[in-house]
């Protein structure tokens, strides 16, 4: 149940884009289209969650070693190295897959909600249910709960900007500013499940 | 003297990042929540970004052209590091507040954009200005969404009361109000400067 509840927590009660403001720049640069959205909401869960894991270790040894203040040079480190080894594995494993991730692998690097999720799983401060340890396994869930929340946001955004594009806009609110405000009532909508858990 | 003012005030008005280049969106959308919030986060923004733009000015010709990417990002993480242990130290309270949105400093776009597109190719005394106006420009673009947000949210500026806050609208300052309000801003600056 516990296992349940991270899930509904990170998608839909603490979504990473509209209530925690990570992420936003993919979230505004490629959800013109529903295709690409996928796309880019696919690449993140994967490279989100295996990173996660990466650094949760990584901090282990940081405080073996007593280096600590290491840990935002470390770890954005780790992520470049960790997405550039992803595209490469992925190009030998899996063309097809490769062909429908590859354009967003070198997005992903400075997406902030990688290095966020990474640095909140590994200090520990990271938001569960009551009654969920901060663990290993825990936060692997949070960060693949979390991914799939920012893919939800991203889609359900995609479509909304599909219809808007089709719609007269007056000049000053063409663009960036049309894009947040319907990120506004989105998050608005969002905002309708706190309290659930 | 004119190239170097015209750098210094390119990133307040021109190209300001937040509503000019609309870079840097997370941090301007998540720490707003206050002027107060908003100007210390503009404040460690802008330290990081004149250190960066220094350092990779100097160290230019010594960074491979193939690896500069990486070694940017160690430079600007070691000034993120630095940061985060001096407001650690010194602005626990602040440093409370923006919590997170501190060591993502580092993968803010503005900085290394900046580093990217104006630090590796100028001067040590133009990259140093540049960093001061986009930092200038990302501070004063920071402290006006937080004001906004803060006087229809709780009725202060500054925690200073202007109105009761029975007549504020408390979403102004949570997430969806950060969206709304940026919006509405870009879309009266957009206005103006197309007259």
């Amino acid at each position: 149940m516990v296992y349940f509840l991270i899930f509904v927590s990170a998608i839909f009660v603490n979504n990473i884009v509209l209530s925690q403001f990570l992420g936003i720049c993919p979230f505004l640069g490629v959800s013109k289209k529903i295709d690409t959205a996928l796309g880019m909401g696919a690449a993140v869960t994967f490279v989100l969650t295996l990173a996660t894991v990466v650094t949760y270790l990584l901090q282990k040894l940081l405080i073996l070693w007593h280096v600590e203040f290491l840990q935002t040079i470390l770890f954005i480190l780790v992520i470049a190295a960790l997405v550039q080894m992803i595209e490469i594995v992925l190009k030998k494993i899996s063309p097809s897959l490769y062909q429908a991730l590859g354009v967003f692998l070198p997005l992903i690097t400075t997406n902030c909600c990688l290095l966020g999720v990474a640095i909140l799983v590994a200090n520990g401060t990271n938001k569960l249910p009551l009654g969920a340890d901060h663990n290993l396994l825990t936060g692997t869930l949070f960060a693949l709960a979390t991914a799939i929340g920012f893919a939800l946001a991203l889609v359900l955004f995609a479509g909304l900007r599909e219809q808007l594009a089709m719609n007269k806009i007056p000049k000053a609110m063409q663009g960036t500013p049309i894009a947040l405000l319907t990120a506004g009532l989105l998050a608005m909508a969002f905002m309708g499940f706190s309290g659930v858990v | 003297m004119n190239n170097a003012l015209k750098t210094l005030t390119n990133g307040l008005l021109k190209e300001n990042p937040t509503f000019g280049l609309v870079l840097g969106m997370c941090p301007t959308l998540a720490t707003t929540t206050s002027a107060e919030n908003g100007m210390f986060m503009g404040l460690a923004t802008m330290f990081v970004l004149i250190c960066s733009n220094v350092a990779i000015s100097l160290l230019k010709n010594l960074i491979p052209d193939k690896v500069r990417i990486p070694a940017f990002i160690v430079v600007i993480a070691t000034f993120v590091t630095m940061v985060q242990l001096i407001m650690q130290a010194y602005l626990p309270d602040i440093y409370a507040v923006l919590g997170l949105f501190i060591p993502l400093i580092v993968v803010n776009c503005i900085v290394l954009g900046r580093a990217e597109a104006f630090a590796a190719k100028n001067n040590v005394g133009l990259s140093a200005l540049d960093g001061i106006g986009m930092g200038l420009g990302f501070t004063c673009s920071l402290t006006l969404i937080g004001a906004v947000r803060e006087l229809l949210g709780t009725g202060c500026v500054f925690g200073a009361h202007l109105y009761s806050d029975q007549y504020a609208a408390l979403i102004f300052v949570l997430a969806p109000g950060a969206f709304i309000c940026l919006a509405y801003l870009m879309a009266a600056i957009q206005k103006l400067m197309a007259k």
